[in-house]
């Protein structure tokens, strides 16, 4: 069996990045936007086992555990702002989201 | 040796007066003040008397004495210290500065015991006499100028006493802004003579002329670049043309500071600043006989202004240019003794005339008009017989003292240079003539003035007393230089005659032995008693009389055929409009137009103000990001990081 | 064309599909479900690179507990069609360009960089699998600090969780 090089992984993970990225700017339902930040997420991920594998070290794999953890407490308390949000100002749209300013 | 070891002490007792009376004065009664004033001038020239003596054990290879107390500015190879210098010059100007100024102040006394402010006069009178020892006692160029300035500072400070005067401000500023472009000159000469010696230190720099060899000796160009420089802080100090301007506005200032700044001292600081630097200007022929050139021209101008003048400080204001002038002819022909000379004699009668001129006006009641004048010769009895032997002094009649000094002025003018001495000698003979004129107008004929409106009476004792001293001196004084012909001493020569030749450059020495054995003593006499200038003299005396008490008429009846010059005269020449109009309305207007309205407001207050209006406009743009949009703020946050990963990964090249 | 490529590409074409699925989708439920669709996508990739462990956790913690969790409130607040609003003009103007550079930068970069060709050069040809075994030991010894650190985040975010979702009494 022959190895799949490393830097395949690695461009994959560069565009599921990227494409995080375009979600999070582009889309206008904040649910949808966290989902781009999952996706971001999910992209380092690959990158970090792919890394793993290729020094032959765990501590990749371990850094991957700990990040799943964290996007999970962090999606709870974000859907949970997104719910509050909601509930005052009656819109998911990102935009309308506007009193943050001077 | 005390005092010559303690020089300091000559300094420091008018200006520890100054100090008293100025910061604690105010609480002082007026006998506390004049008591602590004139203490310390008259311990100053008890200082000198105890000088004199020590200075005569001296041997002749000991003077100049030179102390050096401190260093006061060191900067690479700049080194000026606090030092002070004792030779002949120096003890002649000492003795005329103490005992003229110790008289003035006993004169103060009286003459402004009803003034406000007695105990600030005074203060500034202490001060004055402070900057002016420093300037006579400085052993090198730049103390010597901090008396300078110090003494044109109290000069304003002094002109400007009755401050609440429109006329006396304006004349104090005239007279501090006219000597400070002659000072910037003198600045300018300091600079150079330092760049051309390493040394401000008269002793140094005059060492240096002597002993470098002929091939590596300055170029005359630059000496006489240097003496014209500092030339022309005398000409502002000493109020030559064309920066006389000053003095007789200076008049506005209380009689007594007439009588020492403008008469005996402050103007006399740039006659001795020359005789001190005389072997500069031996070597410099071009700027000695622009010193003579000016010197003769002010003599003669100044004495046809005085010709007309009505106010009596006025006359005596021109007298004083023009008796200057004499001073500056008399060194720049190379006789430096007899300008010395000239200048101790005209200290001791100019500072009578003005003494006796401020007794008038007391008497007078504050009027300063000579028409307003006439027959007080019976009621100032002690005034007029002082002012009129003051008067025989400055003519230039034999046996008093202004006759000796002229006379040796106009001799060796003559040798020099017949145009200079038909100047000086014509301006001898309108001194003459101004001068009696003044006496006549003021003392004989019927009085001009209302009786009943003017109490004339005599001054206070501390007024005449001082009057008498000098007129003593007027007589007297003359005599220590006259020639052996006629029975003097040719003391004064003699006496300051290393000052003049320890320096001098070879040639000079020869031609100032050759000047003197000249006739036989017998012929001599006789020549000198009807030489030239006692000719013009007794016939100035003739004509005043003839003018003003003969026939009364006759001046006015000059003045009308010869209308046009006699206004031309009359208004000064229109110099000071002249002035005005070519120099001082230019300045004014590119001050307004474009230091201020271009440079201030538009480029400092611009930049100041534009760096202002950027911060706020940039401000103002940058504050459009914070919309509240979160869309926005997600994108932002997106570009950051995108940013810095790329400076990361590929500017920075952290990771490889 | 070995085995394992064909499933790499077969993973890669999906993950890549599903992140599209979720830029274009109109319904956030379908967003929803077309992340779900990357991350088992994902999860094979890690089984293809040996780390079985991590996959599993992919699936039962990413999949299975956040993603049920999105779709929840998803469903809760009744998300719709979102409207096209327009207010943002710099997220219009600068956010596909900049997601494309960022693509393409990192992709040369991980293609073609010192790295990447060491990585793809030098790489030690082992197919073993991480055992469970190894990974739990590295996790309880050498990082047994942020594992309870993170044990106690986690408390934080539930606390926070409940008190945010909580309705004003």
């Amino acid at each position: 069996m022959s190895i799949i090089p490393i830097s395949y992984y690695l461009v994959l993970s560069a565009i599921l990045f990227g494409l995080g990225i375009v979600a999070f700017v582009f889309k206008r339902n904040v649910i949808t936007l966290f989902m781009g930040i999952e996706l971001m997420l999910n992209a380092v991920n690959l990158a970090f086992v792919a890394f793993a594998r290729a020094h032959n070290q765990l501590d990749g794999l371990v850094f991957v555990f700990f990040v799943i953890v964290v996007a999970a407490a962090e999606s709870a308390v974000g859907l949970a702002i997104i719910i509050t949000v909601y509930q005052n100002r009656q819109t998911l749209n990102s935009e309308r989201i506007n009193l943050l300013k001077f | 040796m005390f005092i010559l070891d303690h020089l300091w002490i000559i300094i420091a007792l008018p200006l520890l007066g100054a100090a008293i009376n100025g910061l604690l004065g105010k609480n002082f009664s007026k006998t506390i003040v004049n008591s602590v004033a004139i203490s310390a001038i008259a311990l100053a020239f008890l200082s000198f008397a105890e000088l004199v003596r020590e200075f005569a054990q001296l041997s002749a290879g000991q003077i100049p004495v030179v102390k050096t107390y401190f260093t006061w500015i060191t900067a690479g190879q700049f080194k000026v210290d606090f030092s002070l210098q004792v030779d002949q010059l120096t003890i002649i100007m000492l003795g005329v500065v103490t005992f003229v100024s110790l008289l003035v102040h006993i004169y103060s006394i009286g003459y402004m015991a009803h003034e406000e402010g007695y105990y600030r006069f005074f203060s500034y009178l202490n001060l004055f006499v402070f900057f002016m020892l420093t300037l006579v006692l400085a052993a090198n160029v730049v103390l010597m100028f901090v008396g300078w300035e110090g003494v044109g500072l109290c000069s304003y400070l002094l002109i400007g006493f009755w401050f609440l005067k429109q006329s006396a401000i304006s004349a104090g500023k005239k007279a501090f802004i006219t000597t400070r472009l002659g000072d910037f000159g003198f600045t300018i000469g300091i600079l150079l003579l330092f760049w051309t010696f390493k040394s401000v230190d008269f002793g140094t720099i005059f060492k240096q002329l002597v002993s470098t060899p002929p091939e590596a000796a300055v170029p005359t160009g630059i000496l006489t670049t240097i003496c014209l420089l500092l030339f022309t802080g005398a000409v502002g100090k000493s109020a030559q043309l064309p920066l006389y301007v000053w003095l007789p506005d200076a008049m506005e200032g209380p009689t007594p500071v007439s009588a020492l700044i403008h008469a005996a001292t402050m103007v006399t600081a740039g006659v001795y600043m020359i005789a001190r630097m005389n072997p500069l200007f031996s070597r410099a022929p071009v700027a000695m006989f622009v010193v003579a050139l000016v010197g003769a021209l002010t003599a003669f101008y100044a004495a046809t202004i005085g010709l007309v003048q009505t106010d009596i400080k006025k006359v005596l204001a021109y007298s004083t240019v023009s008796q200057l002038g004499y001073m500056f002819l008399g060194l720049g022909v190379g006789a430096y003794a007899s300008g010395v000379f000239h200048l101790m004699t005209h200290a001791f009668f100019k500072g009578l005339l003005f003494l006796a001129a401020g007794s008038v006006i007391h008497a007078m009641g504050g009027d300063q008009e000579m028409p307003h004048m006439g027959g007080l010769r019976s009621k100032i009895p002690i005034t007029f017989w002082t002012m009129f032997i003051a008067t025989f002094a400055i003519a230039g009649i034999p046996g008093f003292a202004g006759f000796f000094s002229k006379d040796e002025i106009l001799e060796a003018a003559r040798a020099s240079n017949p145009f200079l001495w038909a100047l000086g000698l014509i301006g001898a003979g309108l001194t003459s003539f101004y001068m009696f004129r003044l006496i006549f107008l003021t003392f004989f004929g019927k009085p001009r003035y209302d009786e009943h409106k003017v109490h004339v009476h005599e001054s206070p004792h501390s007024m005449t007393v001082p009057l008498i001293f000098l007129a003593i001196l007027s007589t007297a004084g003359g005599w220590v230089a006259a020639p052996h012909l006629v029975g003097g001493t040719e003391y004064f020569d003699k006496f300051l005659h290393p000052v003049f030749t320890m320096y001098a450059p070879a040639a000079t020495v020869g031609a100032e032995g050759a000047a003197e054995a000249v006739e036989a003593p017998a012929t001599m006499l006789l020549h000198a008693l009807t030489g030239w200038p006692v000719i013009i003299a007794l016939a100035g005396l003739l004509l005043a009389w003839w003018f003003y008490i003969k026939s009364p008429q006759t001046p006015k009846k000059l003045a009308d055929s010869l209308r046009a010059p006699y206004t031309l005269v009359l208004h000064k020449y229109y110099v000071d409009e002249l002035y005005n109009a070519a120099i001082i309305r230019p300045l004014l207007w590119i001050s307004t137009n474009v230091l201020w309205h271009v440079v201030d407001e538009g480029m400092i207050d611009g930049t100041v103000n534009g760096v202002a209006r950027v911060a706020r406009d940039s401000g103002r743009e940058l504050r459009e990001i914070q919309s509240g949009n979160a869309r926005s703020y997600a994108t932002w946050v997106v570009i950051g990081a995108v940013g810095v990963t790329v400076l990361m990964l590929g500017l920075w090249g952290m990771v490889r | 064309m070995t085995l394992p490529f064909i499933v790499f590409f077969v993973c890669a074409f999906l993950a890549v599909l599903g992140a599209l699925t979720l830029i274009l989708a109109r319904e956030p439920i379908h967003s929803a479900l077309a992340l779900i669709l990357v991350m088992v996508s994902l999860a094979v990739l890690y089984l293809l690179l040996g780390a079985e462990f991590t996959a599993a956790v992919q699936v039962i913690v990413y999949a299975g507990a956040i993603m049920v969790l999105f779709v929840f409130v998803i469903m809760l607040l009744n998300a719709g069609v979102e409207e096209r609003t327009d207010y943002s003009k710099l997220a219009k103007f600068a956010g596909l360009p900049l997601g494309m550079f960022l693509i393409l930068f990192l992709a040369h970069w991980m293609a073609h960089s010192f790295i990447g060709q060491q990585i793809a050069n030098g790489v030690a040809g082992t197919n073993t699998s991480v055992s469970t075994r190894d990974l739990s030991a590295q996790l309880f010894q050498t990082y047994l600090f942020p594992f309870e650190a993170t044990s106690i985040l986690i408390l934080i975010a539930i606390l926070g969780a409940l008190v945010l979702a909580k309705k004003d009494e």
